[in-house]
């Protein structure tokens, strides 16, 4: 376990493939939320973070993917600066990044096979219309869903919008993913089956995972390693079991509040 | 607090007038402020759109599907209105042209009226209302949700995909409408001209057309499109710049048709003044 004092990177292999440090962001004057976090993600691992609520986390994970921008600090992804691309370069580093939003965010005016098939069809041209369904299909198999497939967004559960969510990821093969709380608003039993979901493509398509939650459950089933942030730095970091057995008193507060 | 008593003292009166001054003086900085800078970025949006839309990929597709659904659905509404103005402009004016033994000239003022004016002003209202504060309330939702976020994760070039062919079918679609409104227009007008005299189509059309000149129709097709450039891009602008909350998407859709109404007026007391100075040169 190491503390902010000993936030060092001691990994040697596998490699790091994000690369975080020194990053600030603030909202307007007076209200810095993270204040030179460090933080590197090997490849293959699955990077828990976790925090208090408005402790910058889903806006930190927007950096990676140059949805939000950085006041200061470097974002190495695959050992290029993030803040330092051009739009191209950036969308170039985005097609082997996926990322989960929290609410989904799907396509409203699409059917889940529109919403699977939109960014197939835009980025992998050479796929005729019998491989981009069959890619369709076999995506929405890995996640359960594959009788939903002409249903519209409104028509699904929190959980089953979650499912949609991740295929439209996957489908592209991301080599990252990228998850923003994606248990909030679930029931335990979803949240489970959720959490199941990632670990079992995380060993499926050896991605390598930075998850954003608040559910214990969740990061003690996917984490390999938790960060967690405090006062805009990351204050510990360790695996669950490391943490679970802190003697910090707002760590344990921390989880037992969860808890 | 000051009480009213102490207000009015004769002192108190100056100090009272200099804060109400002073918060007025405050509240027009911030209002200007306010103005200015909304021009600006409607301006770099509007500059953004025209370095968007000659690079590729083109979105022909989207663009085809919102020219379905901004031009072809608003028809219904726009026949309606269109065939109401000609039936009711023929109607009301009759009485008066009668009165100076000009009913033969109805048909070419009716058709005059509807199309330099009426059509095209109250056709980009309906627009206004309809399709820029529908572009503002689906751009501002799909903002609030992260859609559009999730469209840029994607590799997707949100603006190019939303706006650009968002902007390219109102410019096209709205002059569309306008023409279908001036038709249908000059149609209710003849229905109306039928309701007291028993005029052919065939002479009322030839009268209209022998009262119409080049100068009456291609500026006011022309100044179309600029109302459905700004439709678009009003709807666009408000939508795509919504802030994170259920409420903005509400704002978007309501300010989107304020701005755009009155980018109409502007546009159209504009063309009018540059049509008279083109007919006077």
């Amino acid at each position: 376990m190491k503390t902010k004092e000993s936030n060092t990177n001691n990994a040697v292999s596998p490699p790091n493939i994000i690369n975080v440090s020194g990053l600030y962001i603030s909202f307007g004057e007076n209200n810095e939320v993270l204040k030179g976090i460090n933080f590197q993600v090997k490849k293959g691992e699955n990077l828990v973070v976790l925090g208090k609520s408005g402790s910058g986390k889903s806006v930190m994970i927007k950096c990676l993917v140059g949805l939000d921008k950085a006041d200061k600090g470097e974002l190495f992804v695959w050992g290029k600066d993030i803040t330092k691309l051009t739009y191209e370069q950036l969308n170039a580093i985005r097609l082997r990044i996926g990322f989960l939003f929290q609410n989904a965010a799907l396509y409203d005016s699409m059917s889940v096979r529109e919403n699977l098939a939109f960014p197939l069809k835009r980025h992998s041209k050479n796929l005729t219309q019998i491989e981009i369904d069959k890619a369709v299909l076999n995506t929405l198999k890995d996640v359960g869903l594959e009788k939903s497939i002409d249903k519209m967004p409104s028509e699904l559960s929190g959980g089953m919008r979650k499912r949609v969510g991740l295929a439209r990821t996957l489908i592209l093969k991301p080599e990252i993913i990228l998850y923003d709380e994606p248990t909030t608003g679930l029931d335990p039993i979803t949240s489970k089956e959720i959490s199941e979901l990632i670990l079992s493509i995380q060993k499926k398509n050896k991605t390598t995972s930075v998850i954003i939650t608040h559910d214990l459950a969740c990061a003690k089933l996917t984490a390999d390693r938790i960060i967690i942030l405090r006062d805009g730095v990351v204050f510990m970091e360790g695996s669950y079991d490391e943490l679970e057995q802190s003697k910090n008193e707002w760590v344990n507060s921390f989880f037992g509040i969860i808890n | 607090m000051l009480s009213l008593e102490t207000i009015f003292q004769e002192d108190n009166i100056h100090l009272f007038l200099q804060i109400l001054f002073n918060q007025k003086h405050e509240a027009l900085t911030t209002y200007l402020k306010d103005v200015f800078s909304n021009t600006s970025n409607v301006s770099i949006f509007a500059l953004r759109f025209w370095k968007e839309v000659f690079k590729p990929p083109f979105e022909i597709k989207e663009f085809i599907r919102q020219c379905y659904l901004l031009g072809y659905k608003a028809l219904p509404l726009v026949a309606i209105t269109g065939f109401i103005m000609g039936l009711v402009l023929t109607i009301q004016s009759r009485p008066t042209m009668a009165k100076f033994g000009a009913e033969a000239w109805l048909p070419g003022m009716v058709a005059l009226s509807m199309i330099k004016e009426v059509a095209p002003i109250i056709t980009a209202l309906i627009c206004a209302g309809k399709i820029s504060s529908g572009i503002g309330a689906e751009l501002g939702s799909m903002k609030v949700t992260e859609q559009i976020d999730a469209m840029e994760v994607s590799a997707i070039n949100p603006f190019k995909y939303l706006v650009v062919t968002r902007i390219l079918a109102t410019t096209l679609m709205v002059p569309i409408l306008v023409v279908f409104a001036d038709c249908i227009g000059i149609i209710g007008g003849f229905m109306g001209m039928n309701i007291h005299t028993d005029v052919t189509l065939f002479r009322y059309l030839h009268k209209i057309l022998e009262s119409l000149n080049f100068i009456d129709i291609v500026p006011a097709t022309i100044k179309t499109f600029f109302f459905g450039f700004f439709i678009g891009m009003i709807g666009c602008y408000k939508g795509f710049t919504a802030s994170n909350g259920t409420e903005s998407v509400g704002r978007a859709a309501n300010s989107a048709v304020v701005a755009a109404s009155l980018a109409i007026f502007i546009i159209d007391m504009i063309a009018v003044q540059l049509t008279d100075l083109y007919a006077n040169i």
